[in-house]
């Protein structure tokens, strides 16, 4: 694992900012586990929505699971309000297929039927298999499919990114 | 001497059959327990149904009859989304004369993904484990007195749940342990996630001084088995071994060993009261216990769905 030369907290900065223009007095910030999850988990404390903030996860919905069987159970998702007629913004760390907003976009629907669901991300690394675009990306940059980019929480809360080598 | 490999796992350690907890390491275990807590969520939704075993094939084959057991395991797969198959065999083939194999070779044409046993004789489960395809998975769903994992494993995830952990319990079995896979594979869980004392109570018709070599303590008196018990797991007395000369008759058994309210009070004062069902009120628990504030009854049979989600989910996602 190497770090990048990519600063989180400079482009955490952005997504603030960004996530700050998009919010309406109902909009509600639903972190994809596990790097969403800590974006969305600081942005609504940093953004003062005094909205719960949910926590949503792809395990049950993966379309990949006859490959890598069930993977990490502790991604459970938790949404502590009421889905019927919410206005979701969905947040995550990196977005490249699409694949796991698509599994998320499922999960959701299991717990309600949304107004509306948007997506902001820190960093848009391209890549996309599915018709899935982001109302706000930090950054866009393009890395080598053998490089797997996610977001680190460090221990005194501060983001860095790592990047892992694939086979 | 090469240790023959586990049938349940595949060469990675994966769990591919669950046909018994006994051999299964810790870690194991616990992945199921922790991915049943994911699937206990599921109850909670508006839509109570994931899509993980969405176009597979569960067959039911319930060569011994139990409702109970053969229901919560087709909730467990509908909640899949797989496709459940429920045969009644004992009515059907078997009756016909045809054999377990052949049975099972049918149905394997019907391209079963998974098939979830009930069978009277012990290690029938294992017999279609090693004759079935390489992508078909084997869930024990009891086997005559050998084993009954996913009870054994809904009883560690409602202990967990209520004691959080189990490195200082002592655990009280009560009742016809030696007849019961209940029991055994109850046993087993508890040693391998690191109960410190498991208690087998009941009279020594039901309960033999040998079940000592499993690493229980063996109590003939009701007192002294119940007593600082934080679990007591009663199990279902079955009248067929009222006549067979084992016990005297069923008001003599709850005498002796039936829990009551006074005998309750000699556990642990936040004890809790398990039982696999169905019960006999006033054989092997008195009702004020089996309703009271102790009981965790109810809360097994939910837990229970979760554990057979999990099971079913592990097992296919593991290739052979």
């Amino acid at each position: 694992m190497t770090s990048l030369a990519l600063d989180a907290e400079q482009l955490y900065a952005e997504l603030r900012a960004g996530v700050g223009r998009l919010l309406t007095p109902d909009t509600v910030l639903v972190g994809i586990w596990s790097g969403g999850a800590w974006l969305a988990q600081r942005l609504n404390a940093d953004l003062k929505t005094d909205r719960p903030v949910g926590t949503i996860s792809s395990t049950l919905h993966r379309d990949d699971f006859g490959e890598r069987g069930l993977g990490a159970v502790e991604a459970a998702t938790e949404l502590p309000f009421e889905i019927d007629g919410a206005r979701i913004l969905l947040i995550d760390d990196v977005l490249a297929s699409g694949r796991t907003i698509r599994a998320v976009v499922n999960e959701l629907f299991d717990y309600g039927r949304p107004a509306s669901v948007e997506l902001a991300v820190m960093v848009d690394r391209g890549g996309r298999e599915l018709p899935v675009a982001p109302v706000f990306a930090s950054a866009k940059l393009t890395l080598p499919n053998h490089q797997r980019l996610s977001l680190v929480r460090e221990s005194d809360g501060r983001f860095t990114f790592a990047v892992k080598e694939t086979t | 001497m090469l240790a023959r490999r586990n049938p349940q796992l595949n060469a990675h350690g994966e769990l591919i059959h669950l046909l018994s907890i006994e051999g299964l390491p810790r870690a194991i275990l616990t992945q199921i327990l922790d991915t049943a807590g994911t699937f206990l969520s599921v109850n909670d939704r508006d839509v109570k149904k994931v899509p993980l075993l969405r176009g597979k094939s569960v067959f039911n084959l319930f060569f011994e009859n139990s409702t109970r057991t053969r229901t919560t395991f087709e909730i467990a797969a509908k909640r899949l989304s797989a496709d459940v198959i429920n045969l009644d065999i004992a009515k059907s083939s078997a009756s016909k004369g045809e054999s377990l194999l052949d049975t099972i070779a049918n149905l394997s044409a019907m391209h079963a993904d998974m098939f979830v046993v009930r069978h009277s004789e012990s290690g029938a489960p294992y017999l279609i484990a090693r004759h079935c395809a390489p992508h078909v998975h084997v869930v024990n769903a009891g086997d005559g007195r050998h084993a009954h994992p996913t009870q054994g494993l809904l009883d560690m995830y409602t202990i967990r749940h209520f004691k959080k952990s189990f490195n200082e319990l002592t655990v009280a079995i009560v009742g016809d342990i030696v007849h019961s896979r209940v029991a055994r594979s109850d046993i087993h869980a508890l040693t391998t996630l690191g109960v410190p004392e498991i208690r087998a109570v009941g009279p020594k018709t039901l309960v033999p001084g040998d079940l000592r070599e499993m690493g229980v303590r063996v109590c003939h008196d009701m007192r002294e088995g119940v007593k600082d018990a934080d679990v007591i797991i009663m199990l279902r007395l079955q009248n067929e071994r009222m006549s067979g000369a084992m016990l005297p008759s069923a008001g003599e058994y709850f005498k002796s060993f039936g829990l009551t309210e006074d005998l309750l009070a000699l556990a642990r004062p936040d004890a809790i009261v398990m039982h696999p069902g169905p019960i006999n009120r006033g054989v092997e628990i008195d009702s004020r216990v089996a309703d009271g504030s102790h009981g965790v009854i109810l809360p097994q049979v939910t837990f229970g769905i979760a554990v057979r989600m999990a099971v079913m989910s592990i097992l296919a996602g593991n290739d052979a």
